[in-house]
């Protein structure tokens, strides 16, 4: 209403001067009839009406919001004022820009990933359940973590009182045929539950739920972007079939577009299928997730499922000559998590890093605005002086140079979101491939708010010093001296010392911070993986379904058959190939060993080895070194012979060095387990990740007699999924993966590649995080080693500026241009000094945050600190020499006479 | 108060109402015609009276008045109070006659 009004005026104001003048015509006609002329009934009339500007103003007042009236005019005033000082407008301007832009983007990434909630309905409730067990070591599955196995799954959903829905999954590549090339697809696998869990409703048909856990069910369910990649978005979709690893299946429903499984790419939602009359206790290699029933507690649901712990125990059978209770030693205890911080991860970390160091940034900014704020406050001191004397209110020069440095703040804003928009493509694109929800991520409302706020609050911040400092009322002092001072007081270069030794202090903690990182990687990449050359490694991966061959002996057969073609190629030194495990039904990829010597003890089972199977040159291929014994040979392969590779630190602990495990016979602990011969010891490999210890590493041949007792699995052993690893100059290149598609398909033109990777990419991937880290970091500490310079080159040119007539007196007096020169290089460096001091205390509390980020260097790393100072110093130097040099430089004659 | 009184009359323009009030005074309320156009201005804002161009009777151009629902409704609710306030005052200053 008010404001409308208020908008209006101008109307009103032509609206009321025509009815004025229709009154005055009105009158004057009335004096006219009564009998004056009309000279004198107009002079009349007017007498009679009055003033009409005063009652136009009057009206015209009535329809203005003061406040907002003076608002506009200050608003104006100020961008006047900042453009008139072009240089000044500019530089403040980029500095907020930059630094408004970089937390605006990399809030867009925080508030995306760490904030807003996973895209499942209520998703506070939904929960990842998994297991500790302290008394299984050395676990190589997930982190030191005892996923589910699926009988463990069937106890927990029937007899848990805390969740609405649990359910298991796991993931795999699985090949389909039929329409088009052959591919092979992300896959993930799921009980009944799981997406019920989720509660994210298909888009059409049904979902997978428990009826599709019976053997033999042929269902599946597509992901939004798989139904419109290879049915185009066929609508009439659901009950038609889609060939899955040569066996056909019927599409049941289709997930909607926003629909992701976790972090995974799968495609194809399959339904995870066992046998509940044949399910032992062990198997342990499903995930699970759940929701918590309203009002539970993660810490109830943990209690619940640890009271069913002994029930999963007595419930169901052990393999056969095995003591089920085992497991007691175990000592298996579920641990509930929220599923947020399942699929985050240890990313929280890095983020909040990189969120307070570009905030960091953002401060030594806004400080070196404040500076330039006060310096031309300085210079304006005058004009103030003179304006108060006038009769201007505090307040209102107060408001005035508010309203100025916020509406710097809001323009550096408005610029920074141009920015930010490039810098969130940035960081999306130089972002390690498995920070989670990156796909998410985009400049969203809240991200506009949080700019509006630092712009606007950043603007007030450092508005605030110099219009306290100088609005005050000092005008007899500030009239009298303006602009022909001596020299300053103390005082009034406080505030600008304590910016500049702030911004030192911020300067260092980022140094600091980016060259533990940058120390940390350089550990990373002195760590001997287990294989050389990476990035000539090239890995694809085959699946070869049943229903396509038949035979165990035939599919090794056409394995190998596919490495020779591929060692074919030109420019390709070596292939092997190793097993594709899918965690797919439980016999999972580690398991105890023992040695013939030991057998087990029931009271102390040894800890799990990862197991691994692979082809003769394998480790050739890898470049892993082989420290004692031999490879496979392919005669060893087909002729079964029963024998094993075990990895160094294996071969350390349980046979005490690698020359006396040569030799050696180990089995799989049960009764009836096959002795096998052990006729090699290669390398350690860091098979988690770089950051990772190299895990214990048992290579059994890709195919051969079972390393378990007949009863338990029959006679072979054979991996249908291959991975193949080639060397080669060449790998990754087009040509290259055209050549190895031709050489497969060459053999059998139904089997598809999938996962071409280089071994360099995997490599790569397992240091992205730190190398991110390292470049943000670094990064910013530029930004704010710049900005921390040219605070001080400011700070200490300014002084000589106001101080060239002191230098001018001493000069006179016989100052030495040397003690002038060192006079001031002295202020600089004790601001630095400052700094550095307060620096490096904040860095030594601050490193001890970022010390999950850190390999093979403490937080308190001394050649780091100390580097770090000296770089820092020196800039210092170097900033605060060019302008002594001047005051040196300054002629006494010139500096006296100026004013 | 005055004014909305001169307009439950009819519609009218500034020019009659500002000679209707001097009139109905009986000239005691001398006042210069200008000041009555703030009052009017006024009024329209707080939707009392509503305004539109007509012709005047010696056929002039001229704004006029008119009494809204909300005005007339005004009008009584100040008329009772006005009529409260002088009784209260004749009964104190005439407390004899009682």
């Amino acid at each position: 209403m008010g404001l409308r009004r208020y908008l209006r005026r101008a109307h009103w104001d032509r609206e009321r001067l025509a009815e004025i003048e229709s009154y005055i015509q009105i009158e004057t006609d009335e004096k006219i009839a009564l009998g004056m002329t009309p000279a004198e009934a107009g002079a009349a009339a007017r007498r009679k009406f009055g003033n009409p500007t005063l009652v136009r103003e009057e009206i015209f007042n009535m329809n203005t919001i003061t406040s907002l009236d003076d608002l506009v005019r200050d608003v104006r005033y100020a961008l006047r004022a900042l453009r008139h000082n072009p240089t000044f407008t500019l530089v403040a301007l980029l500095t907020l820009a930059i630094g408004i832009g970089a937390n605006t983007a990399v809030f867009s990434v925080v508030n995306r990933v760490l904030i807003q909630p996973l895209p499942y309905p209520d998703a506070g409730q939904l929960v990842a359940l998994s297991h500790k067990a302290p008394g299984a070591q050395g676990l190589p599955g997930l982190a030191g973590e005892l996923p589910l196995s699926a009988s463990m799954y069937v106890t927990y959903t029937e007899q848990n009182r805390t969740l609405q829905s649990l359910g298991v999954w796991a993931t795999g590549t699985e090949n389909v045929t039929g329409k088009g090339e052959p591919e092979q697809v992300r896959t993930v696998y799921l009980s009944g539950g799981v997406l019920q869990a989720l509660g994210e409703p298909p888009l059409s048909g049904r979902w997978l739920a428990r009826e599709d856990e019976k053997p033999g069910t042929t269902t599946v369910m597509l992901t939004y972007g798989y139904w419109q990649r290879r049915f185009g978005g066929d609508a009439s979709i659901i009950g038609r079939k889609i060939t899955v690893n040569m066996r056909p299946r019927e599409i049941v429903g289709v997930m909607p577009r926003n629909f992701r499984f976790l972090d995974t790419n799968a495609e194809l939602l399959m339904p995870l299928t066992f046998d509940r009359s044949k399910l032992m206790l062990p198997g342990f290699g499903l995930q699970c997730i759940a929701r918590l029933k309203p009002g539970v507690t993660l810490g109830d649901a943990a209690a619940d499922l640890a009271r069913l712990v002994p029930v999963w125990m007595n419930s169901w059978p052990m393999v056969s000559g095995v003591d089920p209770h085992i497991y007691e030693n175990w000592r298996i205890t579920p641990t509930v998590r929220s599923l947020k911080d399942e699929v985050l991860g240890n990313v929280a970390n890095t983020l909040w890093v990189l969120m307070g160091t570009i905030g960091i940034v953002m401060m030594i900014a806004s400080a070196n605005v404040a500076n330039l704020l006060l310096v031309r406050a300085e210079a304006r001191q005058r004009e103030l002086a003179i304006r108060s004397a006038l009769g201007a209110a505090r307040g209102r020069i107060v408001r005035e140079m508010l309203i100025e440095s916020t509406l710097l703040g809001f323009l550096g804003g408005l610029l920074g979101l141009i920015l930010a928009h490039a810098g969130v493509q940035l960081l999306v694109r130089r972002a390690p491939a498995n920070l989670p929800r990156l796909g998410e991520i985009s400049i969203d409302p809240l991200a506009l708010v949080f700019t509006l706020l630092v712009s606007v609050v950043s603007g007030l911040l450092f508005g605030l010093v110099p219009a306290l400092k100088y609005a005050g009322p000092r005008i007899a002092q500030a009239l009298h001296s303006g602009g022909r001072s001596a020299s300053h007081s103390r005082e009034r270069h406080r505030a600008r010392n304590v910016l500049v030794v702030a911004q030192v202090a911020m300067s260092l903690v980022l140094l600091v911070s980016a060259g533990l990182m940058i120390r940390t990687l350089r550990a990373l990449s002195a760590v001997e993986p287990g294989f050389t050359q990476p990035e000539n490694l090239q890995t694809v991966q085959t699946f070869i379904p049943g229903a396509l061959i038949k035979e165990d002996e035939r599919v090794i057969r056409t394995q190998n058959d596919i490495a020779d073609k591929l060692a074919a190629i030109p420019e390709v030194s070596s292939v092997a190939f190793g097993s594709e495990l899918t965690l797919q039904g439980g016999n999972g990829d580690w398991d105890v060993i023992c040695s013939e010597h030991q057998p087990l003890d029931p009271a102390a089972i040894p800890p799990a080895r990862l197991f691994k199977y692979v082809s003769p040159a394998w480790f050739t291929t890898m470049g892993t070194r082989l420290v004692a014994g031999r490879e496979y040979t392919w005669t060893d392969i087909y002729e079964r012979r029963p024998f094993a590779v075990i990895s160094q630190n294996l071969a350390r602990e349980m046979f005490g060095g690698a020359a006396a495990a040569v030799g050696k016979r180990i089995s799989t602990c049960l009764p009836k387990a096959p002795l096998r011969e052990v006729i090699g010891v290669v390398q350690d490999i860091r098979e988690n990740g770089v950051q990772e210890a190299a895990p214990a590493i048992v290579y059994w041949p890709v195919f051969g007699n079972n390393i378990y007792p007949k009863d338990l699995g029959g006679n072979f052993r054979l991996s249908r999924g291959a991975t193949f690893i080639i060397r080669s100059p060449r790998a990754g290149s087009e040509k290259l993966l055209s050549q190895l598609n031709q050489a497969v398909w060459s053999v059998n033109a139904s089997l598809p590649l999938a996962s071409v990777r280089t071994m360099g990419d995997i490599y790569n991937r397992s240091v992205a995080r730190s190398s991110f880290t390292m470049v943000m970091l670094s990064t910013a500490s530029a930004m704010a080693l710049t900005l921390g310079i040219i605070g001080i080159y400011g700070v200490i040119s300014y002084a000589v500026s106001q101080r060239r007539r002191e230098i001018g007196i001493r000069l006179a007096l016989g100052a030495q241009q040397q003690e002038l020169r060192l006079m001031f290089l002295r202020s600089g460096l004790v601001l630095a000094g400052i700094g550095v001091v307060l620096g490096l205390g904040a860095a030594a509390g601050l490193a001890q945050l970022m010390r999950t980020l850190l390999f093979g260097v403490s937080p308190l790393d001394p050649l780091t600190y100390v580097l770090v100072s000296v770089v820092l110093i020196a800039a210092a130097v170097l900033a605060s020499y060019l302008p002594a040099r001047r005051a040196a430089a300054v002629d006494p004659v010139e500096a006296l006479k100026v004013e | 108060m005055l004014v909305l009184q001169t307009l439950v009359l009819g519609p009218a323009h500034g020019h009659t109402i500002a000679h209707a009030i001097e009139r109905g005074s009986e000239e005691v309320l001398q006042i210069e015609h200008g000041s009555l156009y703030p009052a009017l201005h006024r009024l329209e804002d707080r939707g009392w009276i509503a305004s539109f161009w007509g012709t005047s009777e010696n056929n002039r151009k001229a704004r006029y008045y008119r009494l809204t629902p909300a005005g007339r409704k005004q009008l009584h609710a100040q008329t009772a109070r006005w009529e409260q306030v002088v009784r209260a005052i004749g009964r104190i200053l005439r407390p004899a006659t009682e």
